[in-house]
């Protein structure tokens, strides 16, 4: 299901999401700091923020947590196989449990590949995220037609989404 | 973290004010000054407790193209193709995971049109397949995250 498109992003835009998409400055007036940097005023950062806030350009301003350095060193891609046309009500279900941070539908590979519904759920351990997973899996019922959780034992890169200011 | 830490963290995932002196907002609500606002949530970044602070964009949105893609490597051709992955600037995040899809990655390009051709270039160059798994529907992302 596609998405509802946005009109495109216009210069100033990109200049503005260059300019935070590292972080908001820390100082008094962060977004006359963005201003500066992307060449309008504050009042412009401001209104053009609000704008990409409010039609989901940004999903939200605020603190991320690190939770692994805050004791939750248990993270687990949990795959499941559910029925095409159960996959929203669910999806949405697991989306909702505190402990789940996405929740996604993706194609599958058959026969390869048969999980059409992915959930990170995040715990302190592997043993609580397995704990997890089991409510998840009591949730669906006789509607989970199979799961795996994928821990991940190495991470080969990160550098993040950027885009570039070009 | 202290008790005042962790009420900026539960407070400020939920959002931050777009307003000419938004710490100064934001620090009123929480009972402290500004300075001090300030000052702990660059602590909590040097610390690495928070990952970041600003906005956090939706990279679709942005116009840009954007998959979870997986590759099942042999363990004696892992290293070799995890550098020949990594080596792409379109590839965000890698991870090994413990399956037999074992290498799990994330692509991001300028427009979605660049999705499949870079896939392309990393089974050419790789010589193993790439499943592609877009996401079809988003139920959730973000965190209910009390500490």
């Amino acid at each position: 299901m596609p998405e509802t498109t946005n009109p495109p992003l216009d210069a100033l835009d990109r200049r503005i999401v260059v300019a935070t998409q590292a972080g908001l400055p820390l100082v008094p007036d962060p977004y006359g700091a963005v201003a500066r940097e992307a060449g309008c005023s504050r009042g412009e950062v401001m209104e053009r923020m609000r704008r990409m806030l409010s039609n989901g350009v940004i999903r939200r301003i605020g603190a991320v947590p690190n939770h692994y350095t805050l004791g939750f060193r248990g993270n687990g891609m949990s795959v499941w196989d559910v029925a095409d046309d159960r996959v929203e009500h669910y999806g949405r279900r697991i989306g909702e449990l505190e402990f789940v941070s996405h929740a996604y539908r993706r194609p599958r590979h058959l026969p390869e590949w048969p999980y059409n519904l992915f959930a990170m759920v995040h715990g302190r351990d592997r043993t609580e995220v397995m704990e997890k997973v089991a409510r998840i899996a009591a949730m669906l019922g006789e509607d989970d037609r199979g799961h795996e959780v994928l821990f991940s034992t190495r991470i080969l890169k990160k550098t993040g989404l950027r885009i570039g200011s070009g | 973290m202290d008790a005042i830490d962790r009420a900026i963290v539960n407070r400020l995932q939920e959002g931050f004010p777009i307003a000419a002196h938004p710490y100064r907002e934001a620090a009123e609500a929480l009972g402290i000054s500004e300075e001090e606002l300030i000052r702990r949530l660059n602590r909590m970044l040097e610390r690495k407790q928070l990952s970041r602070f600003g906005p956090m964009y939706h990279a679709e949105r942005l116009g840009g193209g954007l998959s979870l893609c997986a590759m099942s490597i042999p363990a004696d051709d892992f290293e070799r193709v995890a550098e020949q992955v990594n080596a792409f600037p379109e590839v965000a995040h890698n991870y090994q995971r413990d399956h037999r899809l074992n290498m799990w990655f994330v692509l991001a390009t300028e427009t979605p049109e660049r999705i499949p051709r870079v896939l392309e270039e990393i089974e050419r160059i790789t010589g193993y397949q790439v499943y592609d798994m877009p996401k079809e529907q988003e139920f959730f992302v973000g965190l209910k995250f009390e500490v």
